[in-house]
């Protein structure tokens, strides 16, 4: 049997909750920081016992292993040194053949290393949050990457803490382009039958015979949020659709998703 | 209960709404997080009243959506219904039997996300779901299943350090005590 308390408590959450899901964005966006910032003891306390983990690892790890790890290093460092010389020759011929054509100059991205501390509590959106904010200026749209390849886009730039929509989110659509063919596709939001969050749909535009497995897909720059020429991942399998007008492809990502504990944010 | 019970309680469904942000060798292993809400809002509509109750449901629906993607309040809802249901109902319900704690578990474990994916499809957003997500939700219900049994026998084990004992008197008086023998003189 039902008493007045149960009605008023009914009527209470009922209203609280139509009164939170028809806040605008930006408001629900300070409310939901507002209230996340109650984890931010928990937040510090996992970051500072990650680093003390860390630092014990080092005091275990043999003097020979660290040199070896410097010398090898310090190679990478000296080839990685050689490759920027040659980017910037060919940045600088970029710009100056699209200023030949009058296309807006493309300038460098600026790089900032980002934990993840944590993902998406719930199984249906593929996000993560990373330890940096708006302090340090990030801004939604900013993209997010691996060294292997493309992660996603920030969502949402708390003070402290981002939110990052990862490929294969309904937030994160991306235009991609087959390195081998330039077919034009775009990676649709989805679930795999599997659940594996490695992998992701790709439609193309039109219907494409010479795609194939172990092809590489990339951006295509299409859309103004992702640069061109990021690796997003390689071909997996394909299949025809809706009588042979469209081809999907499944691709396996190649930044490993459920792996990632650093990211780099690209800012322009 | 007492107040140490009850801050236990809070405490306990904050830290689990962290964990459920963190752990990623179980998501890798079984593609669920550790969502544990659903148990702990059993648990408090079969032991608290009911404003602990709807203050726990409303709580951890609020925290649980400031870490994820979903509009705010979209697990609000659920949550407190599974939480009103069972303390309408719970004069029916074994609460001290182990396996009616674990199919109270399992079915809130399966059921909620269910509830907030059927109030996600009345907003406009867009969750990412598929085949694999009816194994999901089976497998968050195991997981509540066997967490709701666990939380109960945790939280009495807290209640028994944290509460009052009861105080054991003895019907035994040393002034009423019959000595019986050939040696009896009376005091």
């Amino acid at each position: 049997m039902l008493k007045r308390t149960h009605y008023l408590a009914l009527a209470g959450v009922g209203l609280l909750t139509l009164g939170l899901l028809n806040l605008p964005v930006s408001l629900q966006t300070q409310v939901k920081s507002a209230i996340g910032a109650s984890f931010l003891p928990l937040f510090g306390i996992r970051a500072a016992s990650d680093s003390l983990l860390d630092r014990a690892g080092y005091q275990v790890l043999p003097r020979s292993t660290l040199i070896d790890n410097l010398l090898r290093l310090e190679r990478e460092n000296a080839e990685l040194k050689v490759s920027a010389l040659q980017g910037k020759d060919a940045l600088a011929e970029n710009q100056r053949l699209r200023a030949t054509i009058g296309a807006a100059p493309r300038g460098p991205w600026h790089l900032k290393l980002a934990r993840v501390v944590g993902r998406d509590p719930t199984t249906w959106w593929r996000t993560l949050q990373i330890n940096l904010g708006s302090r340090d200026n990030l801004k939604p749209d900013h993209v997010v990457m691996s060294g292997e390849g493309l992660v996603g886009r920030i969502s949402q730039a708390g003070l402290t803490h981002s939110q990052v929509a990862l490929v294969g989110d309904a937030e994160c659509g991306v235009a991609v382009v087959v390195k081998e063919t330039r077919d034009l596709g775009i990676i649709k939001p989805g679930q795999t039958l599997s659940g594996d969050g490695g992998l992701v749909e790709m439609t193309l535009l039109q219907n494409c015979p010479g795609i194939m497995a172990g092809q590489v897909v990339l951006t295509s720059g299409l859309g103004g949020i992702f640069p061109a020429g990021l690796p997003v991942g390689t071909i997996v399998d394909t299949r025809n659709e809706n009588g042979n007008v469209f081809t999907t492809a499944r691709i396996r990502l190649a930044a490993n998703l459920n792996r990632l504990e650093e990211v780099w944010v690209l800012q322009p | 209960m007492n107040r140490f019970t009850l801050i236990f309680l809070f405490l306990v469904t904050w830290l689990s709404v962290f964990a459920q942000t963190q752990f990623s060798t179980l998501r890798q292993l079984l593609s669920v997080p550790l969502a544990l809400s659903p148990a702990l809002v059993c648990y408090a509509a079969l032991t608290h009243g009911f404003g602990v109750t709807i203050s726990l449901a409303v709580l951890s629906g609020l925290w649980i959506d400031s870490l994820s993607a979903s509009p705010l309040g979209v697990s609000t809802m659920p949550l407190f219904l599974l939480g009103f249901t069972l303390q309408l109902q719970r004069h029916l319900i074994l609460r001290d039997q182990g396996f009616a704690q674990f199919w109270i578990g399992l079915g809130a474990g399966a059921g909620v996300p269910l509830l907030t994916l059927g109030v996600l499809s009345l907003t406009r957003s867009q969750p990412v779901t598929g085949g694999f997500t009816f194994i999901q939700l089976l497998l968050m219900g195991l997981l509540n299943g066997v967490a709701c049994p666990a939380l109960f026998w945790m939280f009495d084990f807290l209640h028994r350090i944290f509460d009052y004992r009861p105080l054991t008197t003895s019907s035994f008086r040393t002034d009423r005590e019959t000595v019986r023998g050939r040696q009896f003189r009376p005091r």
